[in-house]
């Protein structure tokens, strides 16, 4: 090695391994749970004699927890869907007006990503009472709906961001009705944007926590209540169980959008591909 | 555009829009009035932020922990945002993929590892006993240290993130512009990238520091109820008081608090943008 090449190349590997370090401490600790999952022992502790799935057996087995978990998917599956539908709708329309009031109401649908969630349980709290809806699905599913929005907001914007509006006016221009040209030429080119969209807003609800602790009481119990519960008092294994099942969830959902949207952007390159050289082929 | 179709536009946004103004901004409305008009109409729950000496304690306990979570998160972010901005391609991604899973695991799942590693009989008080570099446990959870590292882990992707997305729009050549031109490494850092990526470092300090104001679960967990924050304490006085006026006045102040720093930055950087949209 030259004199010339050492510093940049040991001020190179100095700023890798700092990020890696960096990065190793937001993973690896995560992995602890794993170990944690499989003890043979009641209480929490590393795997004294030898590994044991009994923790995951009560997971499954225990009927609290099965209720809870799919309590958690049905409340997740419904808002995420809501917060979908209701969100590429708003998108959509703030991305064609983009005038004052979208630009207004963009801020609007963002404002429960800033809005602590302490806050935002305290202030649905009574009207939640008043309306009936506490301690009900709807109420969970309706508060979940409102802060699952800003995600699917984000990511069909960023898709429209990359779409041209003069398909949209062509569509219009060809005759096509404005329900037909969103559902037939805008729809379709946003797709990953809903799809990552629904998968946050899945996750955001499956996830949350602070709101259901002040909108619901008996009834209700989610899961990350349920774990709530158990830290609260005697913390036991089956909650490492549940971690490992729900981060392998995380990860494979995580994995999905990115496969996806990667095999969308593939096909689209090659689909824009003779389109976009045609016009030179024209002029040539 | 028709008008026809402007109305068609209008109707599509209207769902959403009437949704959240119903169930979102009237609640918090009625928070803020809450606080001033229960029991009795006037300012008197205002008066615990001057006469009450816990609550000046919950809110120092606040600014410092969020001050402090802030400082961590940018100093560890900002390496990983600068060599995710220089590495190649399929690098990059795996480092991306590991700050997006973190970012999404269940906040309840990353507090609850924390405590199986810092606790007392934690593995890593056991590593620490076992190689012999301490006599007895170190307490690292139930009090600040735990609430901070918890923190900055929660925190960390929300800082890195804006960080990378300024850093990707500053071009490569004024970099070697500036060593073309003599200067040293050092040197074109901290005088053309480092403020170059000043909008980066400030997006992600607003970011985090405002999530971090608000935060409930990690601190709840971690600092057992010896840390307790301005969030956890509304809780609290939620559920075990029933005092509405108080508890209204807390999250009131929180939010103006919120409201107030939001406006200040917002001359200084578009607040739209920092949060995504």
């Amino acid at each position: 090695m030259t004199g010339h090449n050492f510093w940049p190349r040991l001020r190179w590997t100095l700023l890798l391994a700092g990020a890696w370090s960096v990065l190793g401490f937001l993973v690896v600790p995560m992995l602890i749970v794993v170990p944690v999952s499989l003890t043979d022992r009641n209480y929490l502790s590393l795997p004294e004699h030898s590994l044991s799935l009994r923790h995951y057996a009560t997971f499954l087995a225990n009927p609290l927890w099965f209720a809870s978990t799919l309590q958690s998917l049905l409340i997740a599956a419904v808002s995420a869907a809501a917060s979908v539908f209701l969100g590429a709708l708003c998108a959509i329309g703030c991305w064609r007006l983009s005038n004052g009031w979208s630009a207004a109401v963009r801020l609007l649908m963002l404002a429960p990503l800033i809005v602590p969630t302490v806050i935002q349980g305290l202030a649905m709290y009574r009207l939640w009472a008043a309306a009936g809806l506490y301690d009900t699905y709807a109420g969970v599913v309706l508060a979940h709906t409102i802060t699952g929005i800003p995600y699917v907001i984000i990511t069909v914007s960023a898709s429209l961001a990359g779409f041209d509006v003069r398909l949209e006016q062509a569509a219009r221009g060809l005759g096509a009705s404005a329900l037909d040209t969103i559902r037939l030429v805008v729809i379709p080119a946003v797709v990953p944007g809903l799809i990552s969209g629904g998968v946050f807003a899945f996750i955001h609800s499956f996830d949350e926590l602070v709101i259901v602790l002040f909108i619901t009481s008996r009834e209700i119990k989610t899961l990350p209540k349920r774990i709530w519960d158990g830290l609260q008092d005697r913390i036991d294994p089956t909650i490492a169980a549940v971690s490992v099942v729900l981060i392998v969830a995380t990860l494979l959902l995580l994995l999905a959008d990115a496969w996806i949207r990667r095999r969308r952007a593939q096909r689209r390159s090659i689909a824009a591909g003779p389109i976009a050289i045609e016009p030179q082929g024209r002029a040539a | 555009m028709g008008d026809g179709q402007k109305r068609f536009y209008y109707w599509a946004m209207a769902p959403a829009v009437l949704l959240v103004v119903v169930f979102f901004v009237l609640p918090l409305l009625q928070v803020l009035w809450l606080s001033v008009s229960e029991p009795t109409l006037g300012l008197q729950n205002y008066a615990a932020l001057i006469d009450n000496p816990l609550l000046h304690r919950v809110w120092l306990n606040t600014i410092r922990v969020c001050a402090l979570t802030t400082l961590i998160a940018l100093t560890a972010g900002y390496p990983v945002a600068y060599a995710m901005a220089q590495v190649g391609e399929q690098h990059r991604t795996l480092m991306i993929f590991c700050i997006v899973l973190t970012f999404w695991l269940s906040v309840l799942i990353r507090a609850f590892a924390w405590v199986m590693i810092l606790r007392t009989e934690g593995v890593l008080n056991s590593a620490l006993l076992c190689l012999g570099l301490v006599d007895q446990p170190v307490r690292l959870v139930r009090n600040e240290i735990g609430v901070l590292i918890g923190m900055a882990h929660y925190m960390l992707p929300i800082a890195v993130l804006p960080m990378y997305s300024s850093m990707q729009a500053i071009p490569r050549t004024y970099v070697d512009a500036a060593r073309g031109l003599g200067a040293r490494a050092w040197q074109t850092f901290f005088w053309v990238y480092l403020p170059l990526s000043k909008p980066g470092i400030i997006a992600a300090s607003v970011l985090v520091f405002i999530f971090s104001l608000g935060f409930f679960i990690t601190p709840a967990i971690l600092g057992g109820g010896r840390v307790v924050m301005i969030a956890e304490y509304i809780r609290v006085s939620f559920d075990e008081t029933l005092r509405w006026g108080y508890a209204t006045m807390l999250a009131s102040t929180l939010l103006i608090a919120l409201s107030l720093g939001l406006a200040l930055v917002a001359r200084t950087i578009n607040v739209q943008k920092v949060f995504g949209a």
